[in-house]
């Protein structure tokens, strides 16, 4: 059974079968690597991808559960860089071996379409999804309240 | 066409152990190259993978093109430690070249040319040593290709080579007016036969640097905010298949029964493959890979030493090993002559301490893609490895061919730690056996709960601890018995055996460095639970000083004088460690009282870099919960080559240090490991790490590591926070809530 649907804006489709993470389709199946495998549980947030524009897990979300819908990758954030979470990542130095970080700044996207002018705590309390063991997280939260500031 | 030359010279740098170096050149139209070889053999080698890393012609250290552009190899692995960039930093600070014409290209495991002073020539990022060890050669060669730059434009201009200078990849001839581009030299360049000598004297002055202490875009970071980074686990190759491999719970044991008949039904699974430690699952795609392990049923022998042990009772009979004057030790390191003295002192003080077992958790779960020849005869490799030596040379034995035949692609990795750097690295032999059964390539991916459960722990140790005072309260004898588990003889038989036999990695960090205590003896009591272990990051220091910086604010309460101040006043020989520990105090405010917080100090010196931190808690008496609310670390490494890294790294090792300290815990039942993921192995979250305040107190000082010396602060921290608060000593870590209520009673 092939299952339709968008990934970064362009139409995609996939024969694993429907009970298959969508986080091996995007990586494996459709070469986006970018989005990361590290738990298979939910625990960690490395798998974090959009589903119509809100976070979600993509290594607890079947690929049959995405037909018809939209997934965007940290491949399709933006098209160079340009998201103001990207430059805030650089201009903070807050990548270490950069493997969460993918997930982070999806968490982070999300975060910020919700609430634009979020406070420390609001940082805290929905980036603690997320794992980074190189524990960059102090730098993290200066990212996110820099990239709210200069959006 | 390439013309190559090659010579033989005396090394400038007289403190290197290998005084006979070769330089090796290469003049071909597309530029220069610039090879600076310690020791020598394969050298050609080096040339031409290098070549086929950078896509052109290139010599093993330096090639500057024509169009400017100067690539520098890599010799470290980068793990998130900002080595990639740091050390090809170093050799572009010497060269004056423009950064912003610098390309990067990891270097090929050929140790002769790159290998790490710091541990014997080997390949290998490990211990925070990475800049410590290659700072001098790398400066060194720099500043020859500079000088060769500089003599090839005197001749070519006719002036003398007093009247040039540089400026970033310039030639400059101040007098004319006149400038070079390096890569309008490489075009005309002649190399000479021998290199140009540098004396030390000759490299720059620290206020000379342009780049050595001014931070710069890491030069890997761009590609990890929008997916572009490769790791080990992205890799895909032509024809790959996938695979899971079920390891045995315990070192030793085998497969004994298998019934594989509902993993061949899941479609998609090609085979199911016997190790000999294990049950391969072969698949089409990673997702059929993966259902096939979960239908297999299988048992294991009870072949291996671990089975049967239990954590909680072995590091209690650790425990009472260690304060058992009658259990046999083995001398570690003795200064003065406590058996002697300690008989003599006028009062006396002792404290045990105890540590579990701890996990890596390195975000990238560990996997490696192999192509096997169908003969067997070759392998090409793709992983995330701490030691290109140690891959390459596992891959070879694995499969009985030659090391050449291996041909190695190593990534960045999600994550080091030192889970990736053991002789045997059995992640990257899932992926070889797996390919040499399939015939084709093969990635093994372990699910985190694999990575877990065939975890290589930070060892369990309990430690004794006995202090002797004179009359007047000073401390003069130190006698610390550690038992715990062996990690060298296991990670890495071949070390220990060449290094006497020591078990470093347990070991290190029982030394007072930084204090005056004039009698000190440190034993170790050797345990072999059986039990994979590892060095983590921290290794031996984070347990080790977890006890004696515990018991050193102990002895300050006992005596009623200020944990500061004690250790001040030991510290009369080491003004480095005074200048850390006062500028830590004056961060955190240290005289300043909280209430219902607890302020605790620790300090460290590790290996040669000096470190203090505070840490300010409270606690929940009604569960057993520690909250750190601040954490003040200052760090003097000596030169700092990146300051805003050195930071950024104490960060992370604060962050790690405090899993180790409140929540991480491994508990082995009969040999195996109990825990399987996130939910039951609890690293740090945002909202349980501190506001950290980290400064960097640079000096003229070789420089020292940076990576992991803060993470042995923080339990001692914890541990003397705690007391400040409520009186109450936590002597066990992690300290979990559980443990906490125990302790208050």
């Amino acid at each position: 059974m092939t299952i339709d649907f968008t990934v970064n804006g362009k139409a995609a489709s996939s024969d694993a079968p429907p009970a298959t993470p969508l986080l091996w389709v995007i990586r494996e199946g459709l070469k986006l690597t970018g989005t990361k495998f590290g738990c298979g549980t939910g625990l960690c947030g490395a798998c974090m991808v959009h589903i119509d524009g809100k976070r979600a897990f993509s290594c607890q979300t079947q690929v049959s559960e995405i037909a018809g819908r939209s997934v965007t990758t940290i491949e399709g954030l933006s098209a160079t860089s340009s998201h103001p979470l990207q430059k805030a990542w650089l201009a903070e130095r807050v990548p270490q071996c950069g493997y969460c970080q993918s997930g982070q700044i999806m968490s982070a996207a999300d975060l910020l379409r919700q609430n634009p002018k979020p406070t420390r705590e609001q940082i805290v309390a929905h980036m603690t999804t997320n794992i980074c063991r190189c524990g960059t997280y102090q730098r993290i939260v200066r990212a996110v309240e820099r990239a709210a500031r200069e959006a | 066409m390439t013309i190559e030359l090659s010579i033989e010279r005396i090394a400038p740098d007289a403190s290197s152990p290998r005084a006979v170096s070769r330089r090796h050149v290469m003049i071909g139209a597309a530029g220069l190259s610039f090879a600076f070889a310690l020791g020598a053999p394969g050298l050609a080698t080096a040339t031409m993978l290098a070549a086929e890393r950078a896509g052109k012609a290139l010599s093993p250290w330096v090639s500057i093109s024509i169009d400017g552009t100067i690539t520098i190899m890599s010799p470290a692995v980068e793990m998130g430690q900002g080595s990639m960039t740091s050390l090809p930093l170093i050799i572009a600070e010497e060269l004056d070249a423009d950064w912003s014409k610098v390309a990067i290209v990891p270097a090929p495991p050929v140790e002769a040319i790159y290998g790490n002073p710091g541990f014997g020539g080997m390949m290998y990022t490990a211990g925070s040593n990475a800049v410590t060890s290659y700072f001098r050669p790398l400066r060194t060669f720099g500043a020859q290709v500079r000088r060769i730059l500089i003599d090839n434009a005197a001749q070519h201009l006719a002036v003398p080579i007093e009247e040039l200078s540089t400026e970033p990849s310039v030639v400059v001839h101040a007098k004319s007016g006149r400038r070079l581009g390096y890569g309008e030299i490489a075009a005309f360049a002649q190399v000479p036969d021998k290199a140009p000598d540098i004396k030390p004297e000759e490299l720059k002055k620290r206020s000379e640097f342009r780049l050595i202490g001014n931070d710069v875009m890491r030069i890997e970071l761009p590609m990890k905010v929008n997916g572009g980074a490769r790791y080990a686990i992205d890799q895909q190759v032509p024809g790959m298949v996938y695979s899971t491999v079920i390891r045995a719970p315990v070192e030793g044991s085998a497969p004994d029964k298998v019934n594989d008949a509902r993993t061949k039904a899941v479609p998609g699974v090609i085979a199911v493959v016997m190790l000999p430690y294990g049950v391969g699952v072969l698949a089409e795609t990673a997702w059929a890979a993966f259902a096939g392990r979960n239908a297999l049923e299988m048992t294991w022998t009870r072949q291996g030493k671990a089975w049967g042990f239990d954590s909680d009772k072995g590091v209690e009979l650790f425990a009472a090993t260690a304060r058992d004057p009658n259990a046999q030790a083995t001398d570690w390191s003795k200064i003065g002559d406590v058996r002697g003295e300690m008989p003599k002192a006028a009062s006396f003080m002792e404290a045990e301490y105890r540590c579990d077992y701890a996990y890596h958790a390195q975000m990238e779960p560990l996997n490696a893609t192999a192509s096997v020849s169908p003969s067997g005869d070759a392998a090409e490799i793709w992983c995330g490895t701490q030691s290109q030596t140690m891959a390459v040379e596992a891959v070879a034995k694995a499969l009985g061919i030659p090391r050449d035949k291996v041909k190695l692609h190593d990534t960045l990795l999600g994550g080091g730690f030192g889970r990736r750097g053991h002789r045997d690295e059995e992640f990257i032999i899932d992926a070889v056996l797996m390919s040499k059964a399939a015939k084709r390539p093969v990635k093994v991916m372990w699910t985190r709960e694999d990575d877990v459960h065939n975890g290589r722990q930070r060892p369990i140790s309990a430690h004794y601890i006995k202090a002797g005072f004179d009359a007047s309260g000073k401390l003069l004898a130190w006698h610390h018995r550690v038992a715990g588990d062996r990690v060298t003889p296991y990670m890495d038989p071949v070390r220990y055996e060449k290094g006497g036999r020591k078990d470093f990695i347990l070991m290190l960090g029982t030394d007072l460095k930084g204090y005056d205590v004039p009698h000190q003896l440190i034993e170790q009591l050797y345990e072999d639970s059986g039990v994979r272990t590892s060095p983590l990051r921290g290794i031996g220091f984070t347990a080790n000083k977890f006890a004696t910086e515990t018991f050193m604010d102990e002895i300050a309460r006992k005596l009623g004088v200020d944990p500061v101040k004690f250790r001040l006043d030991l510290m009369k020989s080491s003004p480095r460690a005074v200048k850390v520990v006062e500028r830590a105090a004056q961060m955190a405010d240290w005289g300043r009282k909280r209430e219902g917080r607890g302020l605790g100090f620790a300090y460290i010196d590790y290996s040669g870099s000096q470190v203090a931190g505070i840490a300010e808690v409270s606690l929940d008496r009604r569960s057993g919960q520690i909250k750190v609310h601040d954490f003040w670390c200052a760090i003097d490494c000596g030169i700092a080559v990146q300051p805003d890294n050195v930071v950024a790294q104490t960060e992370s090792s604060i962050v790690y240090g405090l899993g180790m300290a409140l929540t991480e815990r491994i508990t082995i039942k009969d040999g195996a490991v109990e825990q399987s993921n996130f939910y039951d192995y609890r690293v740090p979250r945002m909202n349980e790490v501190p506001l950290m305040h980290v400064e960097v107190i640079a000096t003229d000082n070789h420089p020292t590591g940076a990576g992991q010396m803060a993470t042995p602060l923080v339990a001692p921290a914890i541990s003397s926070a705690v007391a400040a608060l409520t009186g109450v000593r936590l002597r066990h870590t992690p300290f979990t809530p559980e443990r906490v209520m125990k302790a208050l009673g």
